[in-house]
């Protein structure tokens, strides 16, 4: 029995800037755009970890209002992070920050061990590269 | 949620970012309400009312919890008072008693066995002072009650 990560859901307050961000800061490719109602879930990939699809969609799409409105609150004030492996922390760092996006830390050694660096994605989520 | 109050969100989270980055560097709020784009007064209303804490308070916490590991790690209370950006050691040695309870020296010397047998970035967030709760309305302990209850 194997059991491993296929979606993982990021909120985000608008969805085509942040396709744009994930695609072009992270390399990945846009897999599935998927509208329902109002809203649209767009899937994206990539060939490093090919069974894990990322999902973008924003605050309100499946939710009530008040539920949206919490959750839109806690994203923009940077309550989410993830955390992502490279194998060469340098390089990743100088394309993402080429693209314009917010820098949070530029490359350190950890006191409590690895070699990271972060940036905020558009909508305020923390996410942070670690060297492999 | 108005896209006036999302880009207030926004200024207020950059400038806690900036207390997160620099905190070790001579920050005081005024410069830090630049970050937000805002008057001193009114950045501190507003961070205060998203983050539940003043930006003075969050700056000590993250200042006194860096040094709370130095402290672990061995170094003297001066030179943790000085890597975290605290200029004077007696406003340091009572913002430090204030958020942990204890002096900075009582902290130094007692154990931290539990702290150490875990990971850092796990210790950095479980020994995360916590900001002051409102008090809660007082409730009569029930743990006598309920071991009286089991005894019968």
């Amino acid at each position: 029995m194997t059991i491993s990560l296929q979606y993982v859901n990021i909120t985000v307050n608008d969805v085509d800037e942040s396709v744009a961000f994930y695609r072009d800061a992270l390399g990945l490719e846009v897999r599935n755009d998927v509208a329902s109602g109002d809203f649209r879930w767009v899937t994206l990939g990539s060939a490093d970890q090919p069974g894990l699809e990322y999902v973008l969609s924003e605050p309100h799409a499946g939710r009530s209002q008040a539920d949206g409105d919490a959750l839109q609150e806690l994203v923009t004030k940077g309550a989410f992070q993830f955390v992502f492996r490279t194998d060469d922390l340098d390089a990743t760092f100088e394309k993402i920050r080429g693209t314009g996006a917010e820098v949070l830390q530029e490359p350190i050694d950890q006191p409590w061990g690895p070699r990271d660096c972060a940036f905020r994605d558009p909508s305020g989520t923390m996410l942070r590269f670690s060297q492999a | 949620m108005s896209p006036e109050e999302l880009a207030t969100l926004a200024h207020l989270r950059r400038a806690r970012d900036l207390m997160d980055r620099d905190y070790a560097h001579p920050l005081d709020v005024p410069t830090i309400a630049q970050r937000a784009l805002m008057s001193p007064a009114h950045f501190s209303r507003r961070f205060k009312a998203a983050y539940g804490e003043t930006p003075y308070g969050y700056l000590m916490t993250r200042r006194i919890e860096r040094a709370m590991a130095l402290l672990r790690s061995g170094s003297s209370v001066t030179d943790a008072c000085m890597a975290v950006g605290c200029t004077s050691l007696g406003s340091f040695s009572a913002s430090f008693r204030t958020i942990t309870g204890e002096s900075p020296t009582e902290y130094r010397n007692r154990e931290h066995s539990a702290v150490e047998a875990m990971p850092a970035c796990i210790a950095k967030l479980l020994t995360r002072p916590a900001p002051p709760l409102a008090p809660k309305p007082a409730q009569p302990s029930r743990i006598q009650e309920a071991a009286a209850a089991s005894v019968s």
